[in-house]
């Protein structure tokens, strides 16, 4: 069988070749595979400089220290250290955080722990363009305030916070800011000087690098302080103890490497093979984009084919990896909870579809896509009683459904 | 999401689509579901004067199960007596297809539909449940 195209690069992404390349060199007898906190050895030694090569690598794309650099196992261990670390350090000083009911689970799922714990969290709504409303944010703060927790680009609609405006606000009060940048990192510029962020969430398996590492960016100037999660060996200056993972460390320092590189070229080159999808679309009826169209990564267009339901135009688009807002395939029935948090009725939240393009996407994929969408839309239509009662002019709100 | 190859037949060749004038005394209608569910299921039936379903057409919004569940009813309550139709089970329908336990609601929307159609039917012609039975 013919692989489907690969549209969901914010899922994960294939590893670059040149990354894979790198990682191999720190694996066998013949490479660098030595534990990097061994001192007394030139195994150790190598490790550990190639180590530190990575840690600049990574540094560099978000214009950091190195030494602000925590390797973790992933943005989910990265969200988890960050807000678990604040929290139970800082609560003699505050137990409220605040934080979005978009955020991705790894935020969501840790606040609720905390919120176990005896901390209490407001969970902000976002505007309908999936954005913040900074004087909504301002009014939720308190003097026990300790934590603001803002991703930088959503995982499904990928709209872009205002996170130097979200500083400007959390700052000045005292509070510890941090963001999960899982899915900004490599995509679009990332200063954290500028962001005014003292705790990033970094992946490298959304960047072209390995799963299973990523990192904290942990501000020094002025110093942030964590309680660790992991204990051990006080590896990463006792933040987070394991051995490092040497070749995964160099694959994601490779793979941010290159994206700090190209990333420039490659979001100028995506953002025209989003325009293309978005155009070759337009003709189709009822069809809307969803979260805010310019503050967002250009890999990614997210949209509501009104009146389909999403898991079976999935099941339509065999051809197409790509993922669905609605979350039918789990036994909850419940639509994307980030498109309900947008205020997206049901109709439309259930009808979502992510389109996510990358490194390895072409001009013939998206005109592909473009096709068998207007095909299968077309298909599912004829099948939809409710696109049938649109046409009739029947307002589908009026209708008393037997909800079940 | 893996799908039974009945499942997949009938999402891809599915078996009577479409309407049948709903205001055609011989036509019941049942439409069952909610969009906020995620599944809307529309099922007609035209009778004969014997009581026998002579055709039966759908639609449905909803996954490919609930799509398959339905195109598979159209083909069984073909040819039955009202009476016979109202006996299909959700059970029934859910081993034809093999659905998995997180679709099994795709069956009970089915089941619900046609008995929606055959209650609409009743309502139609007058004739409820009691008589029919006798």
């Amino acid at each position: 069988m013919r692989k489907p195209i690969y549209l969901d690069y914010s899922a994960t992404t294939p590893v670059d070749p040149r990354v894979a390349e790198v990682m191999c060199r720190y694996l066998t007898m013949e490479g660098e595979f030595g534990n990097p906190a061994s001192r007394s050895h030139a195994f150790g030694w190598q490790a550990e400089k190639a180590v530190e090569q990575a840690r600049a690598d990574v540094a560099a794309l978000i214009h950091a220290d190195p030494k602000e650099i925590v390797w973790t196992s992933g943005a989910t261990e990265s969200d988890n250290l960050a807000l678990k670390g604040v929290a139970h350090f800082y609560q003699n000083k505050g137990r409220h955080i605040v934080t979005v009911k978009t955020e991705h689970k790894a935020i969501l799922d840790t606040a609720r722990q905390l919120e176990r714990e005896g901390f209490t969290v407001t969970y902000l709504d976002p505007e309908p363009s999936g954005l913040l409303d900074l004087g909504k944010l301002e009014a939720a703060l308190r003097p026990d305030t300790i934590l603001v927790s803002v991703m930088h680009v959503n995982n499904e609609i990928g709209v872009i916070q205002d996170l130097a405006a979200i500083s400007r606000i959390v700052k000045p009060r005292g509070i510890i800011f941090h963001s999960d940048a899982a899915q900004s990192a490599g995509k679009i510029p990332v200063d954290v000087a500028e962001l005014g962020v003292d705790l990033l969430s970094l992946s490298a398996h959304k960047v072209y690098g390995p799963k299973g590492i990523g990192a904290l960016y942990v501000r020094r100037k002025p110093r942030v302080r964590l309680e660790a999660q992991m204990h051990g060996g006080g590896h990463e200056r006792g933040m987070r103890s394991g051995t490092l993972p040497t070749h995964q460390i160099v694959g994601m320092g490779e793979a941010f490497r290159i994206a700090r590189e190209e990333m420039a070229e490659e979001a100028a080159r995506l953002k025209g093979l989003r325009a293309r999808l978005l155009n070759g679309l337009s003709d189709i009826e009822e069809v809307y984009v969803n979260g805010d169209l310019d503050r967002r990564i250009p890999g990614n267009l997210n949209i509501s084919f009104n009146f389909v339901e999403g898991e079976s135009l999935i099941m339509a688009l065999k051809e197409l990896a790509v993922s669905s807002g609605s979350a039918c395939t789990s036994a909850s029935l419940e639509p994307s909870y980030v498109l309900r948090a947008l205020g997206r009725n049901d109709e439309l939240a259930h009808s979502s579809i992510r389109f996510t393009m990358g490194r390895f996407t072409t001009e013939a994929d998206v005109d592909y896509t473009i096709r068998l969408l207007h095909d299968k839309i077309g298909r599912l239509r004829e099948l939809s009683p409710l696109w049938e009662m649109y046409k009739d002019g029947v307002d589908l709100n009026s209708v008393k459904w037997a909800a079940h | 999401m893996a799908y039974g190859t009945k499942v997949l037949d009938h999402y891809e060749n599915p078996r009577n689509v479409g309407s049948f004038d709903k205001t055609d005394p011989s036509v019941g209608t049942g439409m069952v579901g909610a969009p906020a569910c995620g599944d809307v299921m529309k099922l007609q039936i035209r009778v004969n004067d014997a009581g026998v379903i002579e055709e039966a057409r759908f639609k449905t919004y909803g996954c490919g199960s609930a799509i398959a569940s339905s195109s598979l009813l159209t083909e069984w309550v073909k040819g039955k007596t009202l009476e016979e139709a109202g006996k299909i089970k959700n059970t029934d329908i859910a081993e034809e297809l093999a659905l998995p336990p997180v679709k099994i609601h795709c069956s009970v929307l089915a089941e619900d539909a046609i008995k929606a159609a055959i209650a609409d039917y009743r309502k139609k012609t007058g004739k409820d449940e009691n008589v029919n039975a006798a």
